[in-house]
């Protein structure tokens, strides 16, 4: 019999939707999967939760978890009829135990506590890899990605996911486990978006991006123990990935959808994702990309380069630049402010998700500017947000 | 003539983009193709956007990504299931030979037909539900009709692919040929009889993706065990795709059963052969569920082929198509001297009768699928159980209402009975559907398009798809 001393999250198959097809079997890659006449199921004892065997199923009753303190056993599932009451859903934004994660979303989530994902959102995998089993990811590049001469340290890192399942969405978080020092009292988790889309920075190579800014003073004197980990990696390196994390902040699927996308900085993971999904995959959609990107100086905006060379029938790009010399003082509200009437006219249609992510300081400023273009504007906030199509995440 | 955008239209793991002899082939096929998919497609639906699953890759995370698409757009793919460089030939006289990469000379000619035959069976079920987008239950079935028909649709593709890269000219004019048939046509028909046959309505629909598209389950997998790699591994990536098909199927009925079961005790029917009151309320009765199960069941088994037939021996003995599972068997895998029983006609009875098991492969085959159909009617049958109402539905016997090898035109009743030709009629009657029974199945055929809305027949789904709510717009019809 298998005994656990504290909550496992148990992962089942409901009988009563299964057809019995046999594609879970055939996919596991570590034989986790049996049947009897009646029933396919999980063996607890084998099963990593790596996820293989969720894209193929084609019922869904492969998506089916139990919070336990004993795993079912095998015997008992081959003889369920149903699946055995719920005693906890699964698919909370960040899993369970991992209070450290829980933490961190909720502050990047302040601005938009009751958030929903847009309806078309494809539904995301969450806590694929934990702090007890965390997938190990290689570095395949790590480029600074603003000018060497500015302040701004900003890399973008490519890190391969070798035979791993880690599936991420458009907006997902990862959470980056750097080795534990002796000045740590405990392993450290930090979460970063990810920068590229669902099917990776390179199609059919099962790799992930991130968009991470090295942190010289993290409040407290101190240089940012994670960003400068990852940001001094190099080539081959191995990187200790869980995740992934977040279930609200993600992006419409419907090309008819209209993404209004407003960030500073790093904030730009992201949407570098949905923009290149969309260029990917959704090219033909009637749908519209604006972007409100807030930066110091051209040299400090992360993917300046790359940004300019975006086909501008994709996105519609507003450059908001606060310390350009030969530029007027212009920060995303100024941008947001100018092109008001558009923006006003974009969110009555029923397509139109917005969206921010950066720094927190940007978040009021733009609640400003809409309160002033919007004459309704905390009943439509609400609305939106009901709707799940505000979407915030600041820091 | 049109060029194909390789990387974004037709996302592969076949190295299409640099295959220059390939890609003219698939240059000259696909407007063909446009314009088959355009004339017996879905019947108007081109500008809807529908919430598809397509597969981008075949690891796991390509697998499935939803997202609207129209299905004219949808990205039709080619994809062969990881290889192992150290797969051996396992079964046959070549049993434990490395497997082919190529087509080995001496069987060109048999292996080509097998992809013509399977090939054929794919365009033809896109034909046979043309008109059904007309009359779905709910946007949520609509959108699983269109997924059935891309998917089929990429299944062409996949046959495609193997004919064009590795037959020559004989297999650019046979994936030519594929585009030219039409199922029903007098003239050109498709190859299999069962693929002839109408599928005039939603319950049609629903049993033809659970036993027809149950039979494509059976027919890939042996050839998935295939000496010739490339086919083997198309066919096991096709396989995953045939599931949701047969899920479509499956669940399809049980949602109908659950629909008239609950009607029924609703208004306080006990009594399943109360037909009249039970179709008034809208719902489908059990006894009707019964016959259209013992036609589509029995057309479906003639897709097996004859009992015995040298063509399948000869594909088993020379490596090019398996038993089911064949990997999983514990025997010779080359059936010297082995036998096995086969159902015959003998004296006015029928008996089973061993016959050498090499010769009588398509009755095996045609058990194991018999005995996959079972187990879903025993799930079906548990929902009736746990109602109270005294009903059960059954699998007819394997020689009822058959069109192809033993039991051709045969007089056997669907419980196995040799009858007089004069009973048969009777049986006939009784048991397939008839007339008033399309007619009442047609009238319960009406549209259903408010999102969260499905037909009175038909019950919502436990799960619907991408764990969306039941009320998700899966198709957007006026995009």
């Amino acid at each position: 019999m298998i005994t656990s001393t504290g909550l496992i999250r148990q992962h089942l198959i409901d009988p009563e939707v299964c057809i019995r097809c046999n594609t879970c079997e055939e996919t596991c890659p570590i034989g986790a999967i049996t049947h009897n006449d009646d029933n396919y199921v999980v063996d607890p004892a084998i099963c990593a939760s790596c996820g293989d065997c969720l894209g193929p199923c084609p019922t869904g009753a492969i998506d089916s978890w139990r919070i336990v303190t004993t795993p079912h056993s095998i015997d008992d599932q081959l003889g369920w009829e149903l699946l055995p009451e719920d005693t906890g859903e699964i698919f909370e934004s960040v899993p369970e135990g991992d209070d450290e994660a829980r933490a961190l979303l909720e502050v990047a989530h302040q601005g938009a506590p009751r958030a929903v994902a847009p309806k078309s959102a494809t539904v995301p995998h969450l806590n694929v890899a934990t702090r007890h089993s965390p997938i190990t990811a290689t570095v395949m590049g790590n480029y600074r990605i603003t000018d060497p001469q500015s302040e701004s340290d900003v890399h973008h890192l490519v890190l391969d996911l070798g035979g791993h399942a880690f599936p991420i969405l458009e907006g997902q978080s990862v959470g980056v486990l750097p080795p534990s020092s002796p000045d740590t009292m405990r392993p450290v988790l930090r979460l970063y978006s990810v920068s590229s889309p669902r099917d990776g920075e390179r199609p059919g190579h099962n790799n992930l991006a991130l968009t991470v800014k090295r942190v010289m003073n993290n409040g407290r004197g101190q240089p940012g123990l994670a960003s400068n980990y990852l940001c001094d990696l190099v080539k081959g390196d191995q990187v200790a990935l869980v995740g992934p994390f977040g279930d609200t902040f993600l992006m419409p699927t419907d090309p008819a959808s209209n993404l209004i996308m407003i960030c500073t900085g790093t904030g730009s993971a992201p949407f570098r994702a949905m923009t290149e999904f969309h260029r990917r995959h959704l090219p033909s959609g009637p749908g519209k990309l604006l972007l409100f990107f807030g930066a110091r100086t051209r040299s400090e905006l992360p993917y300046f380069g790359p940004l300019m060379k975006l086909d501008r029938t994709l996105i519609d790009i507003e450059l908001c630049l606060s310390r350009e010399d030969e530029l007027p003082v212009r920060h995303v509200q100024d941008g947001l402010r100018e092109r008001a009437v558009e923006v006003t006219e974009l969110l009555g249609h029923d397509a139109t998700h917005l969206y921010l992510c950066g720094v927190k300081g940007m978040e009021e400023s733009v609640r400003d500017v809409l309160a002033e273009s919007i004459p309704d504007w905390p009943a439509r906030e609400v609305q939106l947000l009901q709707e799940g199509r505000l979407h915030i995440e600041t820091y | 003539m049109e060029l194909i955008d390789y990387d974004s239209q037709i996302p592969n793991n076949v190295a299409l983009a640099s295959d220059e002899r390939l890609k003219r082939a698939l240059e000259q096929w696909h407007p063909g193709y446009l314009n088959w998919w355009n004339q017996m497609g879905p019947n108007g639906f081109a500008d809807s956007e529908v919430y598809l699953r397509t597969a981008t890759g075949v690891d796991p995370k390509g697998w499935a990504q939803f997202q609207y698409v129209k299905m004219p757009e949808y990205r039709w793919g080619i994809f062969l299931a990881p290889g192992d460089p150290e797969r051996r030939i396992g079964f046959g006289e070549h049993i434990g030979e490395p497997v082919w990469q190529e087509v080995p000379g001496e069987y060109r000619a048999m292996l080509r037909r097998l992809l013509v035959v399977q090939g054929d069976t794919e365009p033809a079920s896109v034909e046979q539900q043309r008109h059904l987008g007309a009359t779905a239950p709910s946007l949520y079935d609509l959108r699983n009709l269109f997924q059935v028909n891309v998917e089929e649709g990429r299944h062409l593709w996949a046959m495609v692919y193997l004919l064009q890269r590795y037959f020559g000219r004989d297999g650019r004019e046979e994936a030519e040929a594929l585009l030219h048939r039409r199922s029903g046509d007098e003239d050109r028909p498709r190859m299999l009889g069962a693929f002839n046959e109408d599928t005039p309505d939603w319950l049609s629909f629903f049993m033809f993706t659970f036993f027809t598209d149950r039979d494509g389950k059976y027919q890939l997998e042996a050839l998935a065990q295939s000496g010739f790699d490339p086919l083997a591994r198309t066919t096991r990536f096709m396989l995953t795709e045939e599931a949701h098909h047969m899920f479509v199927g499956e669940s399809g009925i049980g949602r109908v059963i659950d629909a008239t079961l609950a009607t029924m005790k609703a208004a306080g029917i006990e009594d399943p052969y109360d037909v009249d009151r039970i179709r008034t309320l809208g719902v489908i009765d059990l006894p009707t569920l019964q016959r259209y199960l013992n036609f589509h069941f029995s057309v479906s088994l003639d897709l097996f082929g004859a009992e015995g037939s040298s063509n399948a021996a000869n594909a088993f003995a020379s490596g090019l198509k398996g038993r089911f599972n064949e990997h999983k068997i514990t025997d010779d895998h080359r059936l010297v001297g082995a036998t096995y029983p086969v159902l015959r006609l003998q004296g006015g009875a029928i008996v089973a009768r061993d016959e050498p098991a090499l010769t009588v492969l398509n009755a095996r085959l045609r058990d194991d699928y018999a005995n996959d159909c079972a187990n879903g009617v025993k799930r079906w049958n548990k929902a009736i159980e746990k109602s109270g109402i005294q009903f059960q539905l059954t699998l007819p016997h394997l020689g009822f209402h058959r069109r192809v090898g033993e039991f051709q035109s045969q007089p056997i009743d669907p419980a196995g009975n040799v009858v007089t030709d004069r009973t048969f009629d009777q049986v006939t009657v009784s048991h397939l559907p008839n007339a008033t029974d399309r007619a009442f199945i047609n009238s319960l055929m009406q549209p259903v398009y408010e999102p969260g809305n499905y037909a009175r027949w038909i019950a919502a789904p436990k799960v619907a798809i991408d764990n969306k709510p039941g009320d998700f717009e899966f198709v957007r019809l006026h995009a």
